[in-house]
């Protein structure tokens, strides 16, 4: 059976259409994923993703600890600041993508961990702990609500009693919101759609009144509640893998574009390092690319991608774009492929269809004036 | 909900109208979510009762389409190139697929509404 976050009712009362993900019986859509897309790039939507994991790790190796188990350099974060960092196994292959985050106490981080991957993550980080560290799985007490696009500050900025403006990207504030009464919520510059926006982090108990306080307060600003099908195609518009489908532990940071997380030089040496340093000298094995098709047609996950009647690819994510209006993806290839830039084709179904290589990623915010 | 009185339906949720139009139920296109493109028959191509005649993709998922009864293609749906949206938002009227002549149906099952209404019920 799958497990239920503390919003479940609520999604159910607005009439949410349920699926099962990584465990979790979540809100595919409330009204259609056209329409919650559309929210979120013109005015703004409400997620639930109390299915994420969260981790707090602690004490006086919790910092040398992290810098062994990720690739991104945790040694920068001052307090009150996140990074986007992967987890590799010896081997250099990705256990998940997670954002580390610094707390206001020094030694204190916070970890975000993908649902699906939370059990073996969490052995994973037990099992390679270094001395005077604590951990702790808080995902069972923790609500996640994300608010996103451009009309998001503006819904939040009456609730609470700190100038958001201020709020820098990657940065997070703890913060009482308006109507949540005796909560303090953890309010951070981040999400997963490629609009400005925040996500918020509040005790189980009180994600329900947070919710609701959202809702109504956004309902002027024309704020949606947003299912896991609007997240992915806003995730995949602006260019955000996800892991299972775009990453697995098969696959290296370099080759997927996230080279940039790495930071061998970081005065730790993360796990897999050896093995990274030699995928950064002679190149990856294959490159991710990404596809803009020329009609409608979706290349999806698993389907074969070629270059002049030749294999060339494998897709990773494939969906309809609503904000390009044609189908878009991403996609493995060879290097000398991607350096090619030459026009590909995605077999759907038995017919070829024409996919141009464009950079990653699909769609960029507009700048804020 | 539209006077259904005319239309007959399959078990995979396609109909046909008394006029031999086809198209996908109210059922199917809620369950498919937002159809972003349509791969439908050329006019001319001859369809037996049951047989594929196409795929309806939406943001989730692409699916087949079959044939309710059989017949002779006259005519498709041309405004859901630019316009698939049109079966999520009028799947027995502006939304529907195909046209049919010769109608054939030999093999064909179909359902009277009341029959289709338990198909989809419990779901």
């Amino acid at each position: 059976m799958a497990l239920r976050t503390p919003l479940y009712d609520r999604h159910v009362a607005l009439g949410a259409r349920m699926v099962e993900f990584g465990g979790w019986d979540m809100p595919l859509q409330y009204s259609s994923i056209r329409d919650e897309h559309t929210a979120v790039r013109e005015r703004a939507g409400l997620f639930d993703v109390s299915h994420m994991g969260r981790v707090t790790v602690a004490g006086e190796g919790a910092l040398e600890s992290l810098q062994r188990l990720v690739s991104n350099d945790v040694g920068r974060l001052q307090p009150r600041q996140s990074l986007y960092t992967v987890m590799c196994n010896d081997g250099g292959g990705i256990i998940d993508d997670l954002i580390v985050g610094a707390a206001a106490s020094a030694g204190v981080y916070h970890v975000v961990v993908n649902a699906a991957t939370r059990e073996k993550d969490v052995a994973w980080m037990r099992a390679h702990l270094g001395s005077g560290t604590s951990f702790d799985d808080v995902s069972a007490e923790t609500g996640l609500i994300a608010l996103q696009g451009p009309r998001a500050i503006d819904i939040l900025q009456p609730l609470v009693d700190a100038d958001l403006s201020a709020l820098r990207a990657f940065t997070m504030a703890e913060l009482r919101v308006s109507g949540v009464p005796s909560r303090v919520c953890e309010v951070s510059r981040t999400g997963y759609t490629g609009e400005d926006g925040f996500e918020l982090y509040v005790d189980a108990g009180a994600v329900g009144t947070l919710w609701d306080v959202l809702l109504e307060a956004g309902a002027a600003e024309g704020l949606r509640p947003c299912g896991l099908g609007a997240r992915d195609t806003l995730r995949l518009e602006a260019g955000l893998r996800l892991y299972g489908q775009d990453m697995d532990e098969s696959v290296d940071p370099y080759s997927c574009g996230l080279g940039w997380t790495v930071k061998l030089d970081k005065g730790v040496a993360c796990i897999g390092a050896e093995v990274l340093r030699g995928i950064k000298e002679t190149g990856p094995p294959r490159r991710m690319v990404g596809l803009r098709m020329s009609g409608r047609d979706v290349a999806r996950h698993g389907m074969s991608v070629f270059r002049e009647g030749e294999p060339a690819g494998e897709v990773t994510s494939g969906t309809y774009s609503f904000t390009l209006g044609c189908g878009i993806a991403t996609a493995y290839v060879a290097p000398e492929v991607a350096a090619s830039r030459q026009p590909l084709s995605v077999d759907i179904r038995g017919s070829m269809a024409r996919a141009e290589q464009v950079p990653l990623p699909f769609y960029k915010r507009p700048p804020t004036a | 909900m539209p006077d259904l009185s005319g239309y007959r339906f399959t078990a995979s949720h396609e109909w046909v109208d008394g006029g031999s139009r086809v198209g996908i139920t109210d059922y199917a296109q809620a369950q498919l979510g937002d159809v972003i493109f349509l791969e439908l028959p050329e006019v001319g191509r001859s369809l037996s009762a049951g047989e594929r005649f196409g795929v309806i993709e939406s943001v989730k998922a692409a699916s087949d389409l079959y044939s309710p009864v059989g017949g002779r293609v006259v005519a498709v749906n041309t405004a859901l190139v630019d316009s698939p949206e049109k079966v999520n938002a009028d799947p027995y009227g502006d939304g529907w697929l195909l046209r049919l002549e010769d109608v054939d149906e030999t093999g064909a099952e179909l359902l009277d509404v009341d029959a289709y209404a338990k198909v989809t019920e419990g779901h």
